[in-house]
């Protein structure tokens, strides 16, 4: 195939000569549409003009389209030009391509500005807020109907949820808590040692494990592993039509799709933060005698005296408004997932990323709410 | 390349002209085997029409033509070469020849429609962008759409323009083949009875074979130049609507000559 040849054009007198030749397909349609440009120009004084296309071998919607292209702007020009030697299996596909393109193409989809972007961001910050507050007051109520008929109460659902959510989760999170445990008390006594201070380790440890730790890694784990879960799933049963056909049957999403899991992390986050908190002790009792050797028995004396039953209390407390975050916040994603695998995506990680941010929130507001208390 | 032009290059097309050939071909999945020995070929120029049970394996054949299902005996030529012995990138020149339309659609939902055509266009070709942008809106013109589905999201669209929308990416490579999957379900008779012009108009525009599953006895009757029916893991009978209507086979009995059957033909 040599390129140089797919048109040629001449001038003859007044008469303007355009020769095809070659293979007009996908494969040439670059080069051919560079040539269709330089001849597109080249009408100068002529009054006629003629495409020649006996020598084409073979044609495409892609050479026919150029060919248009060509026909288009001679004529433009004024000199509307004659069409020969079209092999007869190709003049359907010419006329069909004389048909298309008279419309304008429409605007392409804008991208964002980013002034414009910021303040869709603003404005989508306080309609967030808007529409937690909104499927909390829908929880709340489905809630509330469902203890106006306690039988209602899909309790299988949510049995098998706390089995997802709760049991499946415990080597795992046992692993991560046991894992910073032993980190925890590592570091603890490679700094304190320094003032011969290593015993405090042990109240180190004790307080922060069963104060904050304990119940921040799990939420945040959780969050990770179930929620995420909840949106996907949630997310695609609303792509393929399963909520609208639950609503059209007269059933309550909220009330079957989303109270059985709340209420499983409500009941499996506390369990697991308890078994975390204790898998971090263990940990960092473990490394306080390989690596610090302190005895277990004066590990435990000294845990005894360090920690009081607040401290236990302040971190299991703030494990069912951990789960009741992560839940509404996965639920929600899920039900306003569109229809795009795209948009699935999009609701999953968004559900990660609010469920841990308002996880670190509470925990912050907590903290300045117990030391108020002096607890 | 050579072997396409000579082959393209004859003006009196020969009718008898194999594109695919399927020889032998045995698919199954675990113990149960769903295409049992079975033997198939589809002519240049034509629109073959491909019937049988629901589960029956009609997709399985499909897609195990398309190389999606692994076979696990048996032979499948495309454009006279098979397809076991092909590299990369032979493979790759026979994938650019045919064009797909799945049972949804299958659009990208990331992607406009405009983008969605042009993305075969985009990973094959050395295009400037005006002329894809020409040529995505022809394909978009071709099967029926208006210009400014170009821009919309497949989410945005109804179901007939979902599938006139992917018909258009399936053909932005101009194939020479292309392969139908229940073009006309989900589709009202009327949307259905365009569709089935449409693929005509466009069979004999762009000269196409087509392979065509389907249930819709309209689109047997009117479209297919030939019908091959599958049973039991084999072609059972194939040849026009005549010979089908015909045949003494019982399922073939109760297909063609059904209510249903029997309501399409007293239309006629």
């Amino acid at each position: 195939m040599a390129p140089a040849s797919l048109l040629d054009v001449r001038r003859d007198g007044d008469e303007l000569k355009a020769v095809g030749a070659g293979v007009w397909t996908s494969e040439n349609a670059d080069t051919l549409e560079q040539l269709v440009t330089e001849a597109a120009r080249a009408t100068g004084q002529s009054r006629s003009a003629q495409i020649d296309l006996s020598k084409v071998e073979r044609m495409d919607t892609f050479g026919a389209l150029l060919l248009e292209r060509l026909r288009r702007a001679w004529t433009r020009e004024g000199v509307e030009p004659r069409v020969v030697g079209l092999k007869r299996r190709y003049s359907v596909l010419i006329q069909e391509m004389s048909r298309t393109g008279l419309e304008p193409h429409p605007t392409p989809r804008r991208h964002e500005a980013a002034v414009e972007r910021l303040g869709h961001n603003m404005v989508n910050i306080f309609e967030d807020a808007a529409r937690l507050l909104n499927f909390v007051g829908a929880t709340v109520a489905a809630f509330l109907r469902m203890l106006a008929r306690p039988r209602t109460f899909r309790f299988t659902s949510m049995v098998n949820q706390i089995d997802r959510v709760g049991l499946r989760a415990v080597p795992i999170i046992i692993l991560i808590t046991f894992l910073i445990g032993c980190i925890l008390a590592q570091q603890g006594i490679f700094h304190f040692r320094r003032f011969g201070a290593d015993i405090y380790v042990v109240d180190m440890v004790g307080v922060l494990v069963l104060r904050e730790l304990g119940v921040l890694i799990v939420s945040i784990m959780i969050a990770g592993r179930s929620g995420s879960a909840y949106t996907a799933e949630l997310g695609s049963m609303r792509m393929r039509e399963e909520v609208d056909a639950l609503r059209v049957m007269g059933f309550d999403p909220v009330e079957i799709l989303v109270i059985p899991r709340l209420f499983a992390l409500l009941i499996g986050l506390p369990l697991l933060t308890f078994i975390g908190s204790m898998a971090a002790l263990v940990g960092g009792g473990l490394v306080c005698w390989f690596y610090g050797g302190i005895q277990p028995g004066v590990f435990l004396d000294r845990l005894k005296d360090a920690i009081s039953i607040d401290h236990f209390l302040v971190g299991m407390i703030k494990a069912p408004f951990m789960a009741a975050v992560i839940g509404i916040v996965a639920c929600m994603e899920g039900l306003r997932v569109g229809g795009s695998a795209e948009s699935l995506g999009a609701h999953t990680t968004a559900s990660v990323v609010k469920a841990i941010f308002l996880v670190i929130v509470m925990d912050g507001l907590f903290a300045m709410f117990f030391a108020a208390i002096d607890m | 390349m050579d072997a396409i032009v000579g082959q393209e290059d004859t003006d009196a097309e020969d009718k008898r002209d194999v594109l695919i050939s399927v020889r032998d071909l045995v698919v199954g999945f675990g113990d149960r085997t769903i295409l049992n020995h079975l033997n198939l070929d589809i002519y240049r120029g034509e629109i073959l029409g491909f019937v049988g049970t629901s589960g029956g394996g009609k997709s399985v054949l499909t897609r195990t033509i398309l190389g999606l299902v692994p076979k696990q005996s048996g032979t499948v030529e495309v454009f006279g070469q098979d397809l076991d012995t092909l590299n990369e990138s032979q493979r790759s020149a026979v994938e650019r020849r045919w064009g797909v339309l799945f049972q949804q659609g299958a659009l990208f939902s990331s992607l406009t429609v405009k983008q969605n055509i042009q993305f075969p266009l985009r990973e094959n070709l050395k295009l400037s962008q005006s002329l894809m942008d020409d040529i995505a809106y022809a394909k978009i013109e071709m099967v029926g759409l208006k210009c400014d589905a170009g821009e919309k999201l497949p989410s945005e669209l109804s179901g007939g323009m979902i599938k006139r929308a992917a018909l258009a990416r399936a053909l932005a490579l101009d194939p020479d083949i292309l392969f139908l999957d229940e073009p006309t379900s989900g589709l009202d008779p009327i949307g259905a009875g365009d569709f089935d012009e449409l693929i005509r108009t466009l069979q004999q525009t762009l000269g196409l074979t087509v392979f065509m599953v389907t249930h819709d006895l309209d689109s047997l009757h009117t479209v297919c130049d030939r019908i091959a029916a599958l049973a039991d893991g084999k072609v059972i009978a194939q040849g026009t609507i005549e010979t089908m209507m015909e045949s003494h086979h019982p399922w073939l009995r109760a297909y063609f000559h059904g209510t249903r059957a029997r309501a399409v033909r007293s239309e006629r």
